[in-house]
């Protein structure tokens, strides 16, 4: 059984308190939409409309590029204005499809299912597949590959992952206030694919509210339960949740169904229920604007395409030009240049800082104070791989276990000497393995 | 590129959030912690242990001051390392110590030990103890003459290895009422001061206790009078044992980062005090204990270093 936590990790200000009581609030696209071919993990999608087309709201506008791969929708109606490489929230530019909305909505009909229970398990994974649902907690890693596992009798646990440990972010915390029944439906539905496992809705104790609430329906159900999870980041990373949840343990080299375990995050399952019951594709999701930049800060529904311009000035614009703006949580999120780009299937977040607080800090020599060997959820000394990286010594940087890092970001968040301790090991990591694929 | 922005936001990669704590506050609690042993010093052996201590602190921080300036790179001072070894040689010293070789000590803490190895950070040994021992080793009348009005003359260790336990009294050790450095007598003091560190999370108890345990049960075996209580509190009360188990075994710099590497080096040191003391020809042995088992800790590092979360030990020999 779970032991609702794991060694390491770390208590940054969790910022929560700004957003987690606004209900989540739709903003309706307008003039261009951008959708960037690739989205998830694994080859890019290919498009299937051309310049010049009209397409309606849910007309799938790419087609998978191969299995571990996920089509894409148009989230408006309106004309294709072009297809063009792109920036997107990671920095690189991505060849994408462009959409002028009409600004009607005409929406495509969707085959709906009245019991998902007479369905077969192919049919499901099929509809979730059709419908572009990847892992939109951030990794976009294609669903219906994770639900294809080699022996589907041998996973035990399917894991909501609804910690949303990383700071101020509130997204799946309003989810599973307002969408309870679609993530327990999602939940059901995934345990139908597997019949010999039990369903666990790990979430922190920091949201009491989502933890009664969902364990009241849940509590009459013998193959779901709520797993009250202790407050720490990064409790949502996947080993250390599934390690919390259940008590096994799996390393860089195995897949979570390696210990019988499936993780998705709420989005993605409400997703699932989405696809399943309504034949609805991806093509809206929901993200928290917050920050002390941001006029109005809150849980925004948008659709995907949208410029995350549009989705600050839905959110009452800015108090005063920020310096930092972070797609995604503090910890784990990629700070962008523009707001001149698309929100995709994983962009989970806005965030809005005044001041960018790390380019202020002051490098200092490491004093070898241990700080990050206590944080590290992986049982790692990162000051020692930083000093491997920073050298270039690779076989000593493998030796101590450089390829477990799970890029956190605690080492470095904890440093005193305040050096980019996990920033270096994830380039050297990087390296490592592009260096591994050429052979 | 088809960027038609006026602002471009600042980009680094992530994590975009830092916590408050910095090397120079950590110095500073280091600092604040060894107070109630330097007023204990200046108490019980006068206004020349507080002339010793400053002297000492002073010549480290110009020191560094000095050599920063001569191969111009940027001073480090801020950071108060140097403020600390300056007072934890300040402490090893006895009070009736030439002011011009306290000097010297915090030269050669600062120069030879710390900075011509790279820095903080670099120095593979204790600068504070490293001078200390220098200093024995040079000036050893000097540095082992405890004789100040109030005491004998004799540390307490000295008298229990030369004439026996009915000499000494070990509540008198506790409280710190003996001849010895300025810093070592109070074993109130430190363990105080030892008590902030503990609280405030700069240290933790694996490299004490395992200094400390081992070291008792070694002299139990091994001691002069093997398991008598009032031997033992004599023992881990006197020579510095408390100081240097709660404030230069645990020095960050020195000591190993691996979590088992650290109860080895504890062990390592309370080995080696014993092995000294009951074996050696002087009384005491922490300084140069400490010292060895620095030297150790690459090598006790190499050997534990942890096994990663999720991966067993036999998978990680069949790589």
């Amino acid at each position: 059984m779970g032991v609702r936590t794991f060694k390491g990790g770390i208590h940054p200000f969790d910022g929560k308190k700004f957003t987690r009581d606004l209900p989540i609030r739709e903003v309706l696209p307008k003039g261009e939409l951008v959708f960037p071919l690739s989205q998830h993990i694994g080859a890019p999608a290919q498009p299937i409309v051309k310049k010049g087309d009209t397409v309606l709201k849910g007309q799938k506008i790419a087609e998978s590029g191969g299995f571990v791969s996920s089509p894409i929708f148009s989230s408006v109606s309106g004309v294709v204005k072009t297809i063009e490489p792109r920036r997107v929230a990671t920095g690189d530019l991505v060849n994408s499809i462009i959409i002028e909305s009409d600004d009607n909505f005409t929406e495509v009909e969707y085959e709906k299912v009245e019991d998902f229970n007479k369905l077969s398990n192919e049919e499901i994974i099929n509809r979730i597949k059709e419908a572009g649902v990847v892992g939109m907690g951030g990794a976009g890693f294609p669903t219906h590959v994770k639900l294809s596992p080699k022996d589907p009798d041998k996973i035990e646990y399917i894991i909501a992952n609804c910690a949303e440990c990383e700071p101020y972010l509130t997204s799946d915390y309003r989810r599973m206030l307002e969408n309870t029944d679609e993530l327990i439906g999602g939940m059901k539905i995934i345990l139908k694919l597997f019949k010999n496992a039990k369903g666990i809705l790990g979430i922190e104790d920091n949201k009491l509210e989502a933890i009664e609430k969902i364990h009241d329906i849940v509590k009459k159900d013998d193959r779901l339960e709520v797993c009250q999870l202790i407050t720490k980041y990064p409790q949502g990373g996947e080993r250390q949740l599934i390690f919390a949840s259940t008590g096994r343990k799996i390393n860089s080299k195995m897949l979570p169904a390696d210990a019988g375990c499936i993780v998705d995050n709420v989005e993605t399952i409400i997703a699932i229920y989405r696809a399943v019951t309504k034949g609805c594709p991806v093509i809206k999701r929901i993200a928290t604007v917050s920050g002390n930049a941001v006029k109005n800060p809150g849980n925004y529904l948008y659709s995907i395409g949208t410029s995350y311009k549009q989705i600050i000035e839905a959110a009452g614009g800015f108090v005063v030009e920020p310096e930092k703006i972070v797609s995604g949580g503090p910890m784990m999120g990629f700070s962008m240049f523009s707001l001149d780009i698309p929100m995709t299937k994983t962009s989970s977040s806005i965030l809005c800082f005044k001041e960018d607080v790390v380019s202020k800090v002051e490098t200092r020599a490491c004093i070898n104070c241990g700080r990050c060997v206590e944080a590290c959820p992986e049982q790692l000394i990162p000051s020692r791989l930083h000093k491997f990286a920073d050298q270039g010594r690779e076989e000593k940087f493998i030796k101590w276990n450089g390829l477990e890092c799970i890029e956190c970001g605690s080492c470095t968040y904890v440093c005193p000497s305040r050096r980019q301790v996990a920033q270096s090991i994830k380039t050297m990591k990087k390296n490592l393995i592009a260096k591994k694929r050429k052979k | 590129m088809s960027e038609k922005n006026d602002v471009l936001y600042q980009v680094s990669s992530s994590p975009h959030i830092r916590a408050n704590d910095s090397t120079a506050r950590i110095m500073l609690y280091v600092i604040l912690a060894l107070l109630p042993a330097t007023f204990f010093g200046i108490y019980n052996f006068g206004i020349r242990a507080l002339i010793v201590v400053l002297v000492s602190i002073l010549s480290c921080v110009l020191s560094e001051l000095c050599f920063n300036k001569i191969v111009k790179k940027e001073s480090t001072i801020s950071d108060l390392s140097c403020v600390v070894t300056g007072l934890l040689l300040g402490l090893n010293l006895p009070a009736t110590l030439p002011f011009w070789e306290a000097a010297v000590g915090g030269i050669f803490a600062i120069i030879i030990v710390k900075m011509l190895f790279g820095g903080l950070g670099q120095n593979f040994m204790n600068p504070a103890l490293g001078a200390r021992c220098f200093l024995l080793i040079s000036f050893a009348a000097d540095m082992t003459n405890f004789n100040i009005d109030a005491y004998s003359g004799a540390t307490p260790l000295a008298v229990i290895k030369n004439e026996g336990m009915s000499n000494v009294n070990s509540l008198k050790m506790l409280l710190g009422q003996t001849a010895g450095t300025i810093g070592e007598t109070s074993t109130v003091a430190i363990v105080l001061g030892a008590a902030f560190l503990i609280l405030v999370g700069v240290i933790d108890l694996t490299i004490p206790a395992s200094y400390i345990l081992s070291f008792v049960v070694f002299i139990s075996i091994f001691g002069k009078y093997q398991f008598d209580v009032n031997y033992i509190i004599a023992e881990i009360c006197g020579g510095g044992l408390m100081l240097g188990a709660f404030f230069m075994a645990t020095d960050y710099v020195t000591s190993p980062i691996t979590p088992r590497g650290r109860l080895i080096f504890g062990i390592c040191c309370g080995v080696l005090t014993g092995l000294f003391r009951c074996f050696g020809a002087n009384a005491e042995g922490v300084s140069f204990a400490i010292i060895l088992s620095n030297l150790l800790v690459p090598i006790i590092e190499d050997n534990t270093i942890p096994t990663a979360f999720g991966v067993s030990k036999e998978a990680k020999k069949n790589e």
